[in-house]
């Protein structure tokens, strides 16, 4: 990872029509920081996380990423975990991640698939199809992905919702030695992860009164 | 990252293969209806033999593509279902490229097994033996238009109900000339074999560079969601 990054959002606005989600969000996030977004349903946490990621443009204001190269975008550096788990019922908890590893890591490769899989607690799934999981391990399976892959912008989307109490601390773990080792993460989420010290805001205070 | 261009593309190759022969659902069926089709014809018609010959290679082109658009609407669905295209809207390549891919996975798994049934289907059309070479060169040629144009036409109906009915309207009009110049290429009265089979290769070229650009801005409309 290169020494200094940091995300910088600026003035961001995001809006579907007439529909304001957030107006005037300011914020950065340097390295081995985390910021936790919380908000109501619908006040726009998984759009603004797309939106960092570079998924969708913003309808105001701006995002950066400094420390990247001058080709170089967002999305090629961060990892989105979405509400959705993007697994395919037909391929193994290990063909999912070697799949991913490769279309995602340009090269680079972190942990092996096994050590990936073990830090989450599902070593002994790693022949099982996906399809085959439950709700629970799905959802480690999709975090598991990004371990394999090393980026240093993490973009979670509710990463502990479906999860029991020891996988919640596993995934807190891991996201605990993403800081640690110089990570960047923005976490859209309602439950405590059991961190200290993370970032806090609270995307209603920039919604616009609605109608 | 540029070196890299080659692997992140072999690897999107792979796992795109993979899926495609886990899950053979799609490929059976089309297959099941470009055999449905072509064997309605002689009932709908009678058994003139030397009518059925006659129509035989528009027949067989027209049901190759339909089948071909019957599979093109799950070209990026799933995908967007699941939440895979959000990810691999991040991978280290130009979305293009990926929609280039899907393409050409789509051209392989599909559609040149649906070519290499035609001239089996051509059996039940009376269909001349030796207009099978110029039937098949035809449908090779003219594939990677199908699958480019199709492309298109998943992408921009992704996130429209009750797609599968809109692709057609907006796609079968774009196919019509590839349609027009594959008939042409096996039909002897036209005479212009040659000439046909090399504005099919046009047709394709032209298809391929565009299609991954007018896909890929689509898809990015839909954020990924």
């Amino acid at each position: 990872m290169p020494e200094t990054m940091t995300l910088v959002a600026d003035d961001l606005g995001q809006s579907y029509g007439d529909l304001v989600l957030f107006k005037g969000l300011s914020f950065t996030v340097r390295q081995g920081r985390a910021l936790v977004v919380t908000g109501d349903n619908g006040s726009g946490k998984s759009t603004l996380l797309r939106t960092l990621a570079g998924l969708m443009p913003p309808a105001s204001g701006a995002v950066r990423f400094d420390g990247l190269g001058p080709d170089e975008t967002i999305a090629e550096h961060c990892h989105l975990v979405a509400f959705a788990n993007a697994l395919k019922p037909e391929l193994t908890a290990t063909e999912t991640l070697v799949h991913w590893r490769d279309i995602l890591g340009a090269g680079e490769t972190g942990l092996t698939t096994l050590d990936a899989l073990d830090q989450l607690g599902m070593a002994a799934l790693a022949n099982t199809p996906a399809g085959f999981l439950s709700t629970g391990l799905k959802r480690r399976l999709a975090l598991a992905r990004i371990l394999v892959a090393p980026r240093p912008l993490w973009l979670l989307d509710e990463p502990t919702a479906a999860l029991d109490h020891d996988s919640s601390l596993l995934v807190a773990d891991m996201i605990r030695a993403h800081l640690d080792d110089g990570g960047l993460a923005v976490i859209a989420t309602h439950l405590d992860l059991g961190i200290d010290g993370l970032d806090k805001l609270d995307l209603d205070t920039f919604t616009s009164p609605r109608a | 990252m540029r070196q890299t261009l080659t692997g992140t593309v072999a690897a999107l190759f792979r796992r795109e293969l993979t899926l495609a022969m886990r899950d053979a659902s799609a490929l059976g069926t089309a297959l099941g209806f470009y055999l449905m089709v072509v064997s309605l014809l002689p009932l709908g018609l009678g058994p003139d033999a030397s009518l059925l010959a006659r129509i035989a290679p528009g027949a067989l082109w027209i049901a190759l593509l339909l089948s071909a658009l019957l599979s093109l609407a799950r070209m990026f669905e799933a995908d967007y279902q699941d939440g895979s295209l959000a990810v691999l809207m991040t991978a280290p390549v130009p979305l293009e490229l990926v929609v280039l891919v899907k393409i050409a996975t789509h051209a392989l798994t599909t559609a040149l097994p649906l070519i290499l049934a035609a001239p089996v289907l051509g059996v039940l059309l009376n269909l001349a033996p030796e207009a099978n070479g110029k039937l098949v060169a035809s449908m090779l040629l003219g594939a990677p238009a199908l699958s480019a144009i199709g492309a298109i036409g998943a992408a921009l109906t992704l996130v429209a109900r009750k797609g599968g009915l809109l692709i057609s309207l907006l796609v079968l009009p774009l196919y019509v000339p590839t349609l027009i110049y594959g008939v042409a290429v096996i039909d002897p009265a036209s005479g212009a074999t040659a000439q046909a089979l090399l504005m099919l290769a046009a047709l394709s070229l032209v298809s391929l560079v565009l299609a991954p650009f007018a896909a890929a801005s689509a898809l990015r409309v839909t954020g990924g969601t």
